[in-house]
């Protein structure tokens, strides 16, 4: 029993971790590697906001969003825009943009297990004999409530319905009038306040350390590649998989292998199924 | 055209001694032989004399480090531009030329230089096995692949508690003296360099370079890229394993921080500073990065800042590299021209 719910919330937790990697990759074709380093910023200006600045949680929740976004697109905006289609170089840089926020953030004294949010409820309700805590449930709810927002935003809005145009052909798109570059400054904004966000709701449960940059990077990765890079319904199937499989790990082995998990699940989908559990056949052509 | 303004642009002249293509030359003098001679000789003669000019030992370790990196760079700048295959994992050659380094020495008592021969060997031919799989994999599903194998690798050791775990494998003979470690790794740097420029001169590096911009074209011309690739990995890693195992040697410890990432950020970064594709250029970019991030040691992370944004940077601004625009300067006559 208790595998079955920790094992949900697990799997909810690697799929907000992804949402924002998945929504930037599928739209603009960017592979985001400073992901991991956008969500740990953003809980690191929640937390300065909260304590420094002595405002109220939510408002210190909003702005350390709305900061992220800004951050996600003025990177956007300013560097990679220059360099964009060139896989390698986009690789590159915002690898280098990620070490340059962790490393800084780092060098700026945020470091040990000192900074912690507050749970936004306390307390804990039994399920099942087991008791969980209100705000992994609220994690497990505003996940199921994010996914449906987003597949609400992505088919009736006016933005989404371009963001996805641009994702599954960019040159009709252009010829309908979309332009490309908006949306995907757009996509990167959007992309970075889901990685805030889902920081929001996560950092709560644990400290905000550095070093989970790097792990929320790589899972959100494995996420993605499992179920299929640019693929929803993959990725929160992926998620549910490798979410699973990490808690049976963490059971029956130790929990030292969990991070093995997600590294070999990323090594076996690539060379066994590159396109991923639900990629298309196009995607194979591209990676292999 | 009276408009006024008085547009211009640069024109650029190659000297004269260049004949039609890259690399054939006519010398008519001494003069001209030295202009070509020149850029080769102050490396190879720099690199020699820069133990010598430098009494402090702390600086003197440093240009053995430099060198470590610079046969690291080499390799990513073989693998990823004349091969195709962009490798973020050069941490996973020095990781495993290290370890298999420590064991033949610790366990089997190699001698050092046996050790570090074996292990290259050995060690190239274990990265190509392992990297086989992937090889189908494409650009970023390569570079994807090969960032994990690393942590992969550095996670395992720790999970299963093997080859020392936590501790690392400690009491590693150091090579026989001094001078001959610092000669040697200087020495297998310029013989790989040196090498290498070669290697991609002639029919092979031709292959490869096609398996990089054309691998459909090649497979069609009746080649298995599948072997030409393993190939390539094979000599690149094997290098890689080189620089772990002598690494090994001079701390006289392996450890799972071999595995770092600093082993596969830093050559990257002197790869894009340095010129990519030049071969010459991620050694120079070597040369610079090295001792720089080492006088920046005292700020601690803020050194991974420095240079990962001097990297974003130049891939972002000035992705050809100091060699390729020093190469211009230096062969081609330039001015401006009124149009």
């Amino acid at each position: 029993m208790d595998i079955i719910i920790y094992g949900t919330i697990n799997s909810v937790a690697l799929a907000l971790y992804a949402l924002g990697f998945a929504l930037v990759y599928g739209i603009s074709r960017l592979p985001n590697f400073a992901h991991g380093a956008l969500y740990v910023l953003s809980g690191f200006v929640a937390w300065s906001a909260l304590n420094i600045l002595g405002i109220n949680y939510l408002l210190s929740i909003l702005l350390a969003i709305a900061v992220t976004a800004i951050v996600g697109s003025v990177i956007y905006q300013f560097f990679l825009i220059r360099i964009r289609g060139m896989e390698i170089s986009e690789i590159i840089a915002t690898y280098a943009i990620a070490l340059a926020i962790l490393e800084g953030l780092r060098w700026g004294g945020f470091k040990g297990m000192t900074y912690t949010l507050p749970p936004f409820i306390e307390g804990s309700a039994a399920i099942g004999g087991i008791s969980v805590d209100y705000q992994r449930l609220l994690t497990v709810g505003v996940g199921a409530a994010l996914v449906a927002f987003l597949w609400l935003f992505t088919h009736k809005t006016r933005i989404g319905l371009a963001l996805r145009g641009m994702a599954q052909d960019e040159r009709a798109a252009l010829m309908l009038g979309i332009d490309s570059d908006v949306m995907a400054v757009v996509a990167m904004g959007l992309g970075s306040s889901l990685a805030a966000l889902s920081a929001m709701l996560l950092l709560p449960l644990g400290n905000i350390v550095v070093e989970s940059g790097y792990n929320v990077l790589i899972l959100a990765i494995a996420v993605c590649i499992v179920g299929g890079l640019g693929s929803w319904a993959g990725a929160v199937l992926a998620a549910f998989i490798i979410g699973f499989a990490q808690i049976l790990t963490a059971v029956y082995l130790g929990s030292h292998y969990q991070m093995v998990v997600a590294l070999l699940a990323i090594i076996l989908t690539l060379i066994f199924k590159p396109s991923g559990i639900f990629g298309q056949q196009k995607e194979l052509e591209e990676r292999v | 055209m009276t408009t006024g303004t008085h547009q211009r642009r640069k024109e650029r002249i190659d000297r004269g001694i260049k004949v039609r293509t890259e690399g054939i030359y006519a010398l008519m003098s001494w003069r001209e032989l030295v202009y070509l001679i020149m850029p080769r000789f102050v490396i190879i003669v720099g690199l020699l004399v820069a133990p010598l000019m430098i009494p402090d030992m702390y600086w003197q370790r440093v240009i053995s480090i430099v060198c470590i990196y610079a046969l690291l760079a080499l390799s990513f700048d073989f693998l990823a531009h004349q091969v195709g295959l962009v490798s973020l994992g050069g941490a996973f050659f020095v990781g495993v030329g290290g370890y298999l380094s420590a064991v033949l020495n610790s366990v089997f008592g190699f001698a050092a230089l046996l050790s570090i021969a074996v292990a290259t060997l050995i060690g190239g031919i274990v990265c190509t096995l392992l990297l086989l799989p992937c090889l189908p994999l494409r650009g970023v599903y390569f570079a994807i692949v090969t960032l994990m194998y690393p942590l992969f690798m550095a996670r395992a050791i720790e999970a299963l508690d093997i080859l020392g775990g936590t501790d690392g494998i400690m009491g590693i003979d150091s090579l026989p003296s001094a001078w001959m470690e610092q000669y040697f790794i200087i020495g297998m740097l310029l013989l790989f360099l040196f090498g290498m420029r070669r290697l991609v001169n002639t029919d092979l590096g031709l292959v490869l370079r096609a398996v990089k911009d054309n691998d459909q074209a090649v497979r069609a011309s009746g080649m298995n890229i599948t072997s030409y690739k393993a190939l390539a990995v094979f000599i690149a890693s094997a290098i890689g394993c080189f620089a772990g195992a002598s690494l090994v040697h001079i701390y006289m410890w392996a450890g799972i921080s071999t595995f770092a990432l600093d082993f596969s950020v830093l050559p990257i970064a002197a790869t894009v500073i340095g010129g990519s594709g030049t071969l010459v250029g991620p050694v120079i970019g070597c040369l610079i990065l090295v001792p720089v991030s080492e006088l920046l040691r005292d700020f601690g992370t803020l050194r991974i800042v420095f240079y990962s944004l001097i990297l974003l940077a130049f891939v972002v601004f000035r992705s050809e590299g100091l060699m390729v625009y020093g190469q211009r300067k230096y062969h081609q006559i330039e001015r401006w021209k009124k149009i």
